[in-house]
């Protein structure tokens, strides 16, 4: 057993292209990284940015969103959308302090099995580059905050004794 | 309320602005009828109750506690956790204590980059021994404490478990009464619910709304927009979208683009995604550089546009504390 880091990663595959992709890399055998964690939506359109938001706050060290290519989605347009969802996100996200690599848009028909197990692959080896994000860490307060509230409810109770 | 005696109604204050304690004056004359139907044992504000007659009140003894504004401090949790003790009925009073508000945007720095603007940054602070606050200190007589000022404000609902929500920067006065009557008559919807609207800002808003395409993003200083159309439609980076009503869309009525202080609509957890999601699917181009263009150019602070009343409630909560500069003081 290796101690490399290895990341969470959650991917959202559209149905009709990309998941199936991932269906081609199987059957035809070929590896690819175990650390992401695939999710099947109807269309790369579909992932709601609080999908992405989501996945980081519980854990995720890196998003990857895959679909049709533009110009190929089963629902017409809905992969610009993606487009823009994707570059609306990385700006933010470099506003919150979180390397905008960790967001990764792919494309993939159903015949690119082997594409979609590299891509996976290279983005596995780019978060581990990048490292653990650990996002709840960012809630914690120092030990200053337990002490504070502990004082409270003793100079309270102090303040309540009637002197006699 | 029971057995026909007067009900027991307390009022508090965190980290807000007090603009909820005014609206609460703003039912004007019904507010007499609040005083008529209940005991107001604690508002700081406006009555005389201490925080130790708080403290020797029975458990559960209050009927109702409307709180407003955001957990910054120490203190503030301290409080927070005992009106909910002592609370039947813990509401969530307006934006802060809600999503975090204004007051939650300081989530985008540190407690030492909020110590460092106000201690020693602004232009007007004279500091040449560079003071701040300190939980301790120690005099001859013994040891004084200050609240500690926590890195992260959270909302009322991180820190305790509240019943309702009244959404809104502030809540309006006919919102506020009409919630007061449902909690008075006990037509109140189940607990954890926001007592509003479920629709958004855009539903009662008069303007004409034809196919949304927007290639450029104004800011309100730049353009002078018509009085008619959508104002999104014009370019203005107006969030009533995703927005909750209640407010009866005051903001576009005026002209001016809604802002989003009623937070997030019913079922929507993260205001500012929906609001991502929203504005890049009317963004007219189909190109990544030039989407990106748009984007960049128009909107020059993304978290402070879409989470200007509810970063702390969003999923993230708060930007990086491990990330050294935010890309505004790296740009200096």
């Amino acid at each position: 057993m290796s101690n490399a880091f290895k990341p969470k990663i959650v991917a959202f595959l559209c149905n009709w292209c990309s998941y199936t992709a991932s269906d081609l890399a199987g059957t035809a055998r070929i590896k690819y990284s175990p650390h992401v964690r695939i999710l099947r939506v109807m269309c790369s359109g579909r992932v709601d940015p609080t999908f992405v938001l989501k996945a980081f706050a519980l854990g995720a060290d890196g998003v990857m969103i895959a679909g049709c290519h533009p110009g190929d989605c089963h629902y017409i347009e809905q992969n610009y959308k993606t487009i823009r969802r994707h570059s609306m996100l990385r700006y933010f996200l470099e506003q919150m302090g979180i390397e905008p690599e960790r967001l990764r848009l792919v494309w993939a028909s159903a015949a690119e099995g082997q594409y979609l197990a590299e891509s996976i692959d290279g983005f596995v080896a780019a978060v581990q580059k990048l490292g653990p994000l650990h996002w709840s860490d960012n809630w914690l307060e120092d030990g200053q905050r337990e002490e504070a509230l502990e004082e409270i409810v003793r100079e309270h109770a102090a303040a309540m004794e009637v002197p006699v | 309320m029971s057995g026909g005696s007067k009900g027991k109604l307390a009022l508090y204050w965190a980290a807000s602005c007090g603009g909820c304690e005014i609206a609460v004056l703003a039912i004007d004359e019904k507010i007499l009828d609040v005083a008529a139907l209940f005991d107001i044992v604690f508002w700081p504000v406006a009555v005389d109750a201490k925080v130790h007659d708080v403290e020797k009140m029975p458990d559960g003894s209050i009927d109702v506690c409307l709180f407003n504004g955001g957990i910054r401090t120490s203190e503030q949790e301290y409080m927070a956790q005992l009106l909910r003790r002592k609370s039947k009925v813990l509401v969530a009073f307006g934006s802060c204590a809600h999503e975090g508000c204004i007051p939650g945007l300081a989530n985008a720095s540190t407690r030492q980059q909020v110590f460092d603007t106000v201690y020693r940054q602004t232009p007007s602070t004279e500091n040449p021994a560079g003071l701040e606050p300190q939980p301790k200190t120690a005099v001859a007589e013994g040891t004084l404490h200050l609240p500690v000022f926590y890195d992260t404000l959270r909302t009322l609902d991180q820190t305790v478990q509240v019943d309702y929500y009244l959404p809104g920067c502030p809540p309006e006065a006919e919102r506020i009464w009409e919630a007061i009557q449902a909690i008075v008559e006990g037509r109140l919807p189940p607990p954890g619910s926001v007592i509003g609207a479920t629709t958004t800002v855009c539903q009662e808003c008069k303007r004409t709304r034809n196919e949304k395409k927007i290639k450029k993003f104004y800011r309100t200083w730049q353009i002078l927009p018509d009085e008619e159309t959508c104002l999104l439609e014009q370019g203005l980076l107006c969030c009533g979208i995703a927005t909750r009503a209640g407010c009866g869309a005051l903001c576009p009525q005026v002209n001016s683009p809604c802002i989003g202080c009623h937070g997030s609509n019913a079922g929507v957890h993260d205001y500012g995604a929906r609001l991502m999601a929203a504005l890049s699917s009317v963004i007219d181009s189909n190109d990544p550089e030039e989407t990106d263009r748009i984007i960049r150019e128009g909107i020059p602070d993304p978290v402070g546009s879409f989470y200007r009343f509810s970063m702390a409630a969003s999923h993230l909560r708060r930007a990086n504390k491990k990330a050294t500069a935010t890309p505004a003081e790296s740009k200096r």
